[in-house]
């Protein structure tokens, strides 16, 4: 029986979004970029033929949005944990509308939902990392105070800690989970000196994974029945010497995927997806 | 309860004997014949005046030491308990360290811990009895056999005895001064006694004839058998004494737990029957717990009496779980584990453990399978769920998805359901954490969590920041202030202080308390001797007097009983609670919470002197340092899963369950997190300190009134000559506060008094005076008197200085002994000093000054005096014992001057005269935080006993004090009670940078002949860097220059320092 904080990385399902074209013009960036938007697509599929052929997840594809370019980084909308679905309040205003969609797919997945509906409240999934034991909320451009309490009310089985995000569009620009217990991190100051904070702010002690680059530091860790644990991260192609500190890890089923495209417009692997445990479902 | 009076009393006599045997290699001979006489005077328990009762204690002592063997006692099985192990774990194991702390206390006295050879006997009967054993344990209640000195029943009742003893400690002062002593001491005796035969109603007998003749021995007697099973059984005898009160304890599963207990019962006394009652080894998890003025929560301290803790008149406790085991499954006792779901229940359904929706489902349905056992397909009804309370504010279909997982723990015993509950219960972010209100350093509002692992810094849900214990060097508070210091992390050079507001302070000083217990308890491998803390802090002398987890953890596995059989009824009882009071709802149980003391999370030790204290007093500042001990708990919390082993099945649920009787529950943890800090002010506090002064005089101390008078003159005194001084010292006191976190450090070098000793007997007495007390009077005299220069420094020795000495496992029962009476001197010092050295009063002090000086430890202790250097607490102990003979001794004996050097927590620094010191051989060293209290020592030299006294820890709040003295050995003998008259009071103050002397001449006629003292005091005044040995050598040499012709009898020096820097130890 699932108790409570049991099946860390466990997921039956994942919700995707497709690539709008409006994506490569007017998608949200942090730096000047041209968006080849026929390779992000190619990445797109390949990243949910991965879920879905290789990890055998129930992914379920929502059209995308042209109205909404940024709406494929559909990590963002919602925060999902248990069997409660938090639909956050992104902090970019052009990304309200994302959460519509989302918002009905988990409820029809039968999840909990968590409308955040303070309006002055702001938090982007991408602030968000979720150990197994405990939240970690970025303070950032796009996530503040007010957000991350209403995500505390949402789950309060875990402590959420916040952490200042100075450098970076989020928090997970530069970590993610590796496995149990095990961030992965990047290597620039503004990252470790998050990884200071997180670790002085736990009661728990985690492992960390230093990659020389801090977005190859996002990855998309999964502990699934029959596989074990897989992770999922950048090329070598990418970033050559982040590919190279994972190979190290011996324990995981590693699947490099390919997210040059995306990365222009600040999407990382995590972005592109909501992953669900449905059996986590009581 | 009627039985074999006859068979108890020799079983003692013989298992007394037996242990005596085996324990004489420790204690000496002489202790085996008073021994003996004790065992006697307890057969004959009534009369038998005081001699009796030294011997019971040492006996006790003795065999505390040898318990080893007995100590499986719960059963009265006494297995494999290793024996090697078990000489001082045996019995005393169960013991929690506080208990052993009391005993060795009054063991200073005569008193000692009595609680082993009650042990011992209850073992002999076990062995005898054990059948009857069993069932008695298992009835708790004295059923009419004679198996009721079952090994637990005595253990509880061993400990239950020491706190008694302490009481009667306290009480026997009142008594002398009221009756007499002679009472007194018999009323130890027949304690002892007593405690032996506690089971047989013939000693109640007997002392219900004796009550007539001795009132008050009988009181204290009637304690122990009545408050709790005999109270049951024969109340009639109860409404027969005169002081008894009626507690009433919220027990976990909302029932009340009845108690008569002596009005002047610690709080220790009261928890032991409850454990007792509950069956309960592994007690140290919980505690006691009341509302105070302000509703707020507070903990009992076992170490104090109830009376002067509980400020309502209706004695409404609750016993809840104080320190939340990071990891249940560690947990030896299955009832151990019960008891923290119970508590978990009430924290959950109280909102106090916020949990999501599924997480109180499934907790729910651990505990519907505890309870009830198998999900009952026939019984599909959902009524039956809606009794029980899962969460806050639950609903049909939280209910349903309760019942639908309970139908998934088929075949799960309830031992298993417990373990499982807490399995997930423990990883709640919010387990274990007591959250207090407060504002961050810019006024916002936030959320202190003090838990297992560190302080938790919370705004609104949110965890901002957190702080683990071994990143915190020092904790320490003022006024409604709180302070942590961290220690600097990798990049940074310097530790850095962060302060929050609390909303009064006693709230603050309430967040310093839980601070310092958590941190003993979950941090330490042992607690923290009191003496050590005393050198090193000033401010409040609070400490975690029981036993760490690291303790409690290792006695548990010493537990070699089968499992206690219990029933599980909480459930019943919240159904029920919710059927007739609205209880269910938090919102509703704050309303009705007024009842229910149930929470226990925000511990109040004590609140009385703080309330008085935080509008009163500047100086409050309480400093703790934390040394980081390289113990880490965590690594126990690993071995685990020998639950599945422990679960013992149970008989099921079910019935229990139907049994269960309803009570309203208290569900606050709302209110005490939100309750606004009510007015610290108490009246208590008025109250308080005339009474305190009275009620305990010090046992072993024979000045009694003289004592009491000469504070009260000295004070009077003091403020009016002193009160400048006493200005200039709050001031310091003040700057050592604030510069101790900087890192300066005050110290103040020798003040040589000639002859002031007289002073230091003054001290004593106080000192016999529970702690309580002394905060309170203190707190309450110091403001009000210009003195408040001392009162400041006591005030925040109460506060609390809480020096984790990590590494040093000071002997339990050392550390308990001291602390108290630690305190107790220091307040009395503190007082006495001050007078004393602007007066010349040495007379009326002197009674108490023992002869023998002991040199304690002498960090500034000059070459000369090598004598042996002991702990300032024992010498303090000793002292007191000895004190009365020394003082009149010494003065007669030697005219010559003696020195004291005292330290003064003056501002001004100031270069010393010296007077001169010839041999200065006995030193005393006590670590008062305050100079004034006067340390003392009289004259008696030779000894490296301890004669000092004195200081004890003066309320000086942040600063470390030390005092030192050196007597020289010519004094000795001299002994003239007479006292001396003052000649001439000369005060000199030269501020030079930083030194200030004072002199003071007195003229003595002892016998014809005239003694002239002069006292000099000089206090230096600088940082560390200053040369103390060199300074004090100075000043000796300065004084022998100026008075060629007299010798210099002794030497106090009172160091103090910020605890902060310490650089100077």
């Amino acid at each position: 029986m699932a108790g409570v904080m049991a099946d860390f990385g466990n997921f039956t399902h994942a919700v995707v979004r497709a690539i709008p074209s409006s994506l490569a013009k007017e998608a949200l960036r942090m730096n000047v970029s041209d968006v080849d938007l026929e390779k992000a697509r190619r990445e797109h599929e390949v990243y949910v033929g991965v879920l879905k052929q290789k990890l055998g997840l129930e992914v379920i594809e929502l059209p995308a949005d042209e109205s909404l370019p940024d709406c494929v980084f559909v990590e963002d909308a919602a925060v999902v944990c248990g069997d409660t679905a938090l639909i956050t309040r992104p902090g970019a205003e052009s990304r309200r509308k994302e959460t519509a969609a989302i918002r009905q797919t988990l409820k029809e997945l039968g999840l909990n939902i968590v409308d955040m509906s303070d309006e002055t409240a702001t938090l982007d999934g991408g602030d968000v990392l979720f150990t197994g034991r405990e939240f970690f909320v970025g303070l950032s451009k796009r996530t503040n105070q007010r957000g991350a309490e209403i995500l505390a009310d949402a789950f309060k089985d875990y402590a959420v800690s916040t952490v200042p995000v100075t450098d970076g569009l989020h928090l997970k620009s530069f970590c993610s989970m590796g496995g149990p217990g095990l961030i992965v991190i990047g290597s620039s100051e503004p990252a470790q000196k998050a990884l200071k904070i997180m670790q002085q702010m736990s009661d728990h002690r985690y492992d960390k994974l230093t990659v020389p680059d801090d977005i190859a530091a996002n990855t998309i860790y999964m502990n699934l029945p029959g596989k074990g644990h897989v992770l999922l991260h950048c090329t070598p192609e990418e970033f050559p010497e982040s590919a190279k500190v994972f190979e190290k890890l011996k324990d995981h089923m590693l699947m490099p995927v390919s997210n040059m495209e995306k990365v222009k417009v600040d999407g990382a692997l995590t972005c592109c997806s909501v992953l669900i445990n449905m059996k986590a479902k009581v | 309860m009627t039985t074999e009076v006859g068979s108890e009393t020799e079983v003692k006599k013989e298992p007394e004997k037996a242990e005596e045997q085996p324990a004489e290699p420790e204690p000496p001979a002489t202790n085996q014949t008073d021994e003996v006489k004790a065992v006697e005077a307890a057969e004959q328990s009534n009369e038998s005046p005081a001699l009796a009762t030294d011997s019971a204690e040492a006996k006790e002592n003795q065999e505390a030491a040898q318990p080893a063997d007995n100590a499986t006692g719960p059963e009265g099985e006494e297995p494999p308990a290793s024996p090697p192990a078990s000489e001082k774990k045996g019995i005393s194991r169960f013991l929690p360290p506080w208990l052993k702390k009391q005993k060795s206390q009054s063991a200073v006295g005569p008193k000692e811990s009595q609680v082993t050879p009650k042990e011992e006997g209850g073992v002999v009967l076990v062995k005898e009895e054990g059948e009857k054993a069993e069932q008695a344990e298992a009835e708790q209640t004295s059923s009419t056999t004679a198996a009721e000195p079952q090994v637990d029943e005595e253990q509880v009742n061993g400990e239950a005895e020491p706190e008694q003893k302490e009481e009667v400690n306290s009480e026997e002062p009142a008594e002398n001064h009221s009756t007499g002593s002679a009472e007194t001491q018999p009323a130890k005796e027949e304690k002892a006694s007593e405690k032996s035969q506690e089971k047989s109603a013939a000693e109640e007998e007997k002392k219900e004839t004796e009550k007539g003749g001795e009132e008050k021995k009988d009181q204290e007697e009637n304690l122990k058998p009545e408050g709790g099973r005999y109270f049951i059984k024969s109340p009639l005898k109860l409404t027969k004494k005169v002081k008894m009160v009626m507690c009433h304890v919220t027990i976990l599963d909302g029932s009340q737990f009845p108690c008569e207990v002596e009005k002047r019962a610690k709080g220790q006394y009261l928890f032991f029957k409850v454990c007792e009652a509950l069956n309960l080894l592994e007690k140290d998890y919980f505690g006691l717990s009341y509302k105070d003025n302000a509703d707020q929560t507070c903990w009992l301290d076992p170490t104090k009496e109830i009376k002067r803790q509980i400020c309502n008149t209706s004695w409404q406790l609750a016993f809840n779980v104080k320190f939340y085991p990071p990891d249940p499954a560690q947990l030896t006792e299955d009832i151990t584990r019960y008891l923290l779901c119970l508590q978990l229940r009430q924290d959950i359904a109280s909102g106090r453990l916020p949990c999501s929706f599924v997480t109180h489902s499934l907790l729910g349905s651990y505990s519907l399978q505890a309870e009830l056992g198998d999900h009952d397909p026939d019984e599909q009804r959902l009524d039956y769920i809606s009794d029980f309370q899962f969460a806050p504010s639950q609903t049909k279909e939280m209910e349903e998805k309760v019942v639908e997982l309970h139908k998934t723990h088929r075949g799960m015993t309830p031992a298993q359901a417990d373990t499982q509950f807490l399995e997930n219960a423990k990883k709640l972010s919010m387990y274990g954490v007591d959250l207090h209100h407060a504002k961050d350093s810019e006024g916002v509002d936030i959320m202190l969590g003090v838990c297992a692992n560190g302080l938790l810094i919370y705004k609104d849900r949110l965890r901002i920041n957190r702080f683990a214990w071994p990143k915190i060097l020092k904790i320490s508070y003022k006024r409604s202030n709180f302070y942590i210091k961290i220690r600097p992390g990798e990049t940074e050079q310097f530790e850095s202080t962060v302060g929050f507001k609390l909303p009064n302070h006693r709230s603050a000083k309430r967040v310093w308390k839980v601070c310092v217990e958590n941190h003993t308890f979950f941090r330490l491998m042992t607690p923290e001797a009191p003496t050590k803390a005393k050198f090193l802090t000033l401010g409040s002398k609070f400490r975690y007097s029981g036993r760490t987890q690291a303790q409690t953890r290792q006695a548990s596995t010493l537990i070699d009983r089968p499992a206690p059989y219990f029933e599980r009824t909480s459930s019943k009882r919240i159904s029920r609670s919710l059927d007739g009071a609205p209880v269910i709802n938090v919102i509703d149980a704050q309303d009705s919470a007024p009842t229910s003391v149930g929470n226990g999370r925000e511990p109040c030790l004590e609140l009385s002197s703080d309330s008085s204290k935080s509008g009163k007093l500047r100086v409050q500042g309480e400093n703790i340092y934390v040394r980081h001990s390289n113990l880490m708990l965590e690594d126990l919390d690993k071995t685990q899963e020998d639950v599945l082993k422990h679960q013992a099945s149970t008989s099921e649920l079910k019935r229990s369950f139907m049994e269960a009787t309803p009570e309203t529950r208290p569900s606050q943890w709302e209110k005490r997190l939100t309750a606004s800090p009510a007015t610290s002010l108490r009246l208590q506090a008025q109250g308080r300190s005339p009474p305190p002064t009275t009620q305990e005089p010090l046992p072993d101390l024979t000045v009694d009134t003289v004592s009491k008078s000469s504070d009260d003159k000295q004070k009077s005194d003091k403020t009016t000559l002193q009160a400048a001084e006493v200005e200039i010292e709050e001031t310091v006191v003040v700057e050592e506060i604030r510069v101790a976190p900087k890192g300066s450090v005050v110290i103040t070098t020798p003040e040589v008094v000639v002859t002031p000793v007289a002073v230091e007997t003054e001290v004593e007495k106080p000192k016999e005076e529970v702690m309580e007390v002394k905060e309170e009077v203190n707190e309450e005299q110091k403001r009000p008197v210009s003195v408040s220069s001392d009162s400041h420094s006591e005030s925040e020795e109460e506060a609390g200085e809480y020096h984790p000495q990590v590494t040093v496992s000071a002997s339990v029962d050392k550390i308990k002994e001291e602390p108290e009476e630690e305190e107790e001197e220091a307040v009395d010092h503190e007082e006495p000093e001050q007078v004393a050295d602007p007066e010349p009063l040495p007379e009326v002090e002197v009674e108490a000054m023992p002869s023998p000086a002991v040199v304690e430890e002498t960090p500034m202790a000059e070459p000369e005096t090598a004598l042996v250097a002991e702990e300032s607490t024992e010498d303090i102990l000793v002292t007191l014992d000895e004190a009365p003979n020394g003082h009149a001794e010494d003065q007669p004996g030697l005219v010559a001057m003696e020195e004291e050097e005292e330290e003064e927590p003056r501002v001004n620094g100031d270069a010393s005269h010296a007077e001169t010191e010839r041999i200065p051989r006995v030193i005393c060293c006590s670590e008062p935080p305050v100079v004034k209290t006067e340390m003392v020592t009289i004259s008696d030299t030779f000894a490296a006993q301890k004669t000092e006294i004195t200081t004890k820890e003066v309320p000086i709040v942040h600063t470390e004090t030390k005092t030192i003295t050196y007597e020289a050995a010519q004094l000795d003998g001299s002994g003239d009670g007479e006292p001396g008259i003052l000649m001439t009071a000369q005060t000199i103050t030269s501020e030079s940078l930083c030194t200030t002397t004072t002199t003071h001449i007195t003229k003595t006629l002892k016998g014809g002949l005239s003694e002239t003292r002069i006292e000099k005091r000089i206090v230096i005044t600088g940082d560390s860097d200053i040369d103390h040995d060199q300074a004090l050598a100075q000043a000796i040499k300065e004084a022998k220059e100026q008075h060629p012709d007299m010798s210099v009898t002794r030497v106090v020096v009172h160091k103090e320092t910020e605890l902060a820097d310490e650089g100077e130890d």
